[in-house]
């Protein structure tokens, strides 16, 4: 309200100083500096004359890097996909469920989720193994061993495994807000609970549900650490690819080009999420009116 | 179509319904069975991890004796901790700023610190990897813990923010005319702030510095591109020892941390129930 006197202003410099040049030296510049590296070209060995050259945007799209793009695309797409089926009746029992039941319930995911990623992958990568607990079980019965570690199916099982939380919270968020007055209605006017779901409480929830999807898809998409140890020699996404422009293979440049292509389609992806919110507070308002 | 008449479940206690209840219960299995097993198997007297050979604690032994786990252990519990104090001053600071001041670029400011939050780990991983080994080259042979100030400074980047978003959310529900109040009785702007905002957004610091320490002692992706030979990180070196084989020492050293993250989390709900029965 008064932000603009001249008491207040020592107290605001002492407060916004300090974070504001943190994340200035620490994040802004860190990130332009990629950026500029992007335009450049190798000198030496980690050498990096900037020149203004767009070559490394070029190569982007090389089909072999288009391919991985496409790739981390269906991996991240099958991921939400799964983590949506899995998880919607997830959050559809937590709505429902008593104080208590939720509690509980929410505690059932956030474990796993407050747990190391590493040891969590680890934990996976014993289960999987051929000579793991899953192909122990089949092999009671007569079947198998199958190979499932280093395929794609674990990298996916893994990624859904890791990401199961990041859909199941704003799923139950926008759940929990619903109007049951409209849910009894569908029911008391005799629609079964199917129908109830897919016609009546799906809809309304829609503009959540989107979010909620892009909430898991955005993170799932740079995925790195999933896909180097559980997936294959084909199963690579964008993060591992970027790894090795600045590890093994040393072309900065590039690697500096690639993060910026993984940057801006999270950024594309976190607009759409934007615009899909502002539609649902506004449909809300409306509904409410 | 009809709906039970009995009403054992009611219409709406989805929760209660038994196709619900199997797939919730499917999914606690499909969550926890992995993780049980590794723990399980931490205990198990044999080397090949896949059958039950009687209950053993050589692991934990192993582990003890291990001095390079142990040093990426203590090097990950200082850094988390020291990555908790700061992000916890910066966090709040930003969040008093935001919610307090009106100023020239306030967008871009609060657009600047939620980006971390969004970024893609790998590309924060990178941009930290090229700015301390070339812009500003972090010294490679200090003594510890100053040797991990890379890592404690990436670690705090991607911290803070997470607090920032805590502590507003509990700011939201202050109240203005406290802090006026405070004012009209001759406390100065810096010292209102202190005296009556503060004790308000106590629980907000207490689960955004829990939430700062867990997410620092998680970090693998961020940590393996700031990390040289001699910073090593309880996540980095159990990723060097995955790659290499798969032990019950890493089961045993696995359970370890999941036990600290689970101490951790059950203090600050306890903390913060308190706090909360206080009435602040």
């Amino acid at each position: 309200m008064n932000s603009a006197s001249n008491s207040s202003k020592g107290a605001f410099l002492a407060v916004l100083s300090a974070p504001a040049a943190w994340i200035t030296l620490f994040f802004v510049v860190p990130l332009s500096v990629i950026w500029a590296y992007s335009f450049g070209r190798t000198l030496g060995l980690t050498e990096v004359a900037v020149t203004g050259t767009l070559d490394n945007y070029v190569r982007v799209f090389d089909p072999v890097y288009l391919m991985i793009f496409a790739k981390s695309l269906v991996f991240a797409g099958v991921t939400t996909a799964v983590c949506l089926v899995i998880g919607f009746p997830y959050a559809l029992a937590m709505t429902f469920a008593t104080d208590r039941g939720k509690i509980l319930l929410l505690l059932g995911i956030m474990l796993p989720f407050w747990t190391n990623l590493l040891v969590r992958t680890y934990a996976l990568m014993a289960v999987m193994r051929t000579e793991g607990y899953i192909n122990d079980a089949f092999g009671l019965v007569g079947l198998g061993p199958f190979e499932m570690l280093h395929t794609n199916f674990a990298v996916i099982v893994g990624l859904v495994y890791v990401h199961l939380p990041f859909i199941i919270l704003p799923l139950y968020s926008t759940l929990d807000r619903m109007d049951r007055s409209l849910i009894e209605a569908s029911l008391d006017l005799g629609a079964g609970h199917i129908a109830t779901i897919f016609k009546v409480i799906v809809p309304i929830a829609k503009p959540g549900i989107l979010s909620a999807i892009m909430l898991t898809f955005i993170p799932a998409l740079g995925s790195y650490l999933t896909p180097d140890l559980l997936g294959g020699p084909d199963s690579q996404m964008i993060a591992s690819v970027i790894e090795r422009q600045f590890k093994r293979a040393n072309d900065w440049p590039f690697g500096a080009a690639l993060s910026f292509m993984l940057m801006y389609l999270t950024l594309l992806a976190m607009a759409v999420r934007a615009i899909q919110d502002r539609r649902a507070t506004r449909a809300q308002r409306h509904g409410d009116a | 179509m009809a709906k039970p008449l009995d009403a054992k479940p009611g219409p709406l206690e989805y929760a209660r319904r038994w196709p619900l209840r199997l797939w919730v219960g499917a999914v606690i299995l499909f969550l926890y069975v992995p993780l049980a097993s590794l723990v399980v198997f931490s205990f198990n007297d044999s080397r090949r991890t896949i059958r039950w050979e009687g209950f053993t604690l050589d692991w934990y032994g192993t582990m003890w004796n291990d001095a390079a786990l142990i040093d990426a252990f203590t090097n990950s519990l200082t850094i988390a901790f020291i990555s908790m104090l700061f992000s916890v001053v910066l966090g709040a600071l930003t969040a008093i700023a935001l919610w307090r001041f009106r100023f020239p670029g306030k967008g871009l400011f609060d657009g600047a610190v939620t980006l971390p939050i969004v970024v893609p780990e790998i590309c924060m991983g990178v941009a930290m990897l090229v700015f301390f080994g070339q812009i500003v080259p972090w010294p490679r042979d200090l003594v510890w813990p100053f040797d991990l100030g890379a890592i404690i400074i990436a670690h705090i980047t991607f911290s803070f923010p997470f607090v920032a978003v805590v502590v507003r959310a509990r700011l939201a529900s202050f109240n203005r005319e406290m802090e006026e109040a405070a004012r009209d009785l001759g406390a100065s702007e810096l010292r209102a702030l202190w005296d009556v905002l503060l004790p308000h957004v106590r629980p907000a610091l207490i689960s955004g510095g829990l939430l700062a320490f867990t997410l620092s002692l998680d970090d693998f992706v961020i940590t393996f591109f700031t990390s040289g030979p001699n910073t090593v990180t309880f996540p980095v070196k159990i990723y060097s020892m995955v790659r290499f084989s798969v032990t019950p020492e890493v089961n045993a050293a696995s359970t370890v941390l999941m036990l600290i993250t689970i101490a951790l989390t059950a203090i600050g709900m306890k903390l913060q129930g308190r706090d909360l029965a206080q009435g602040h």
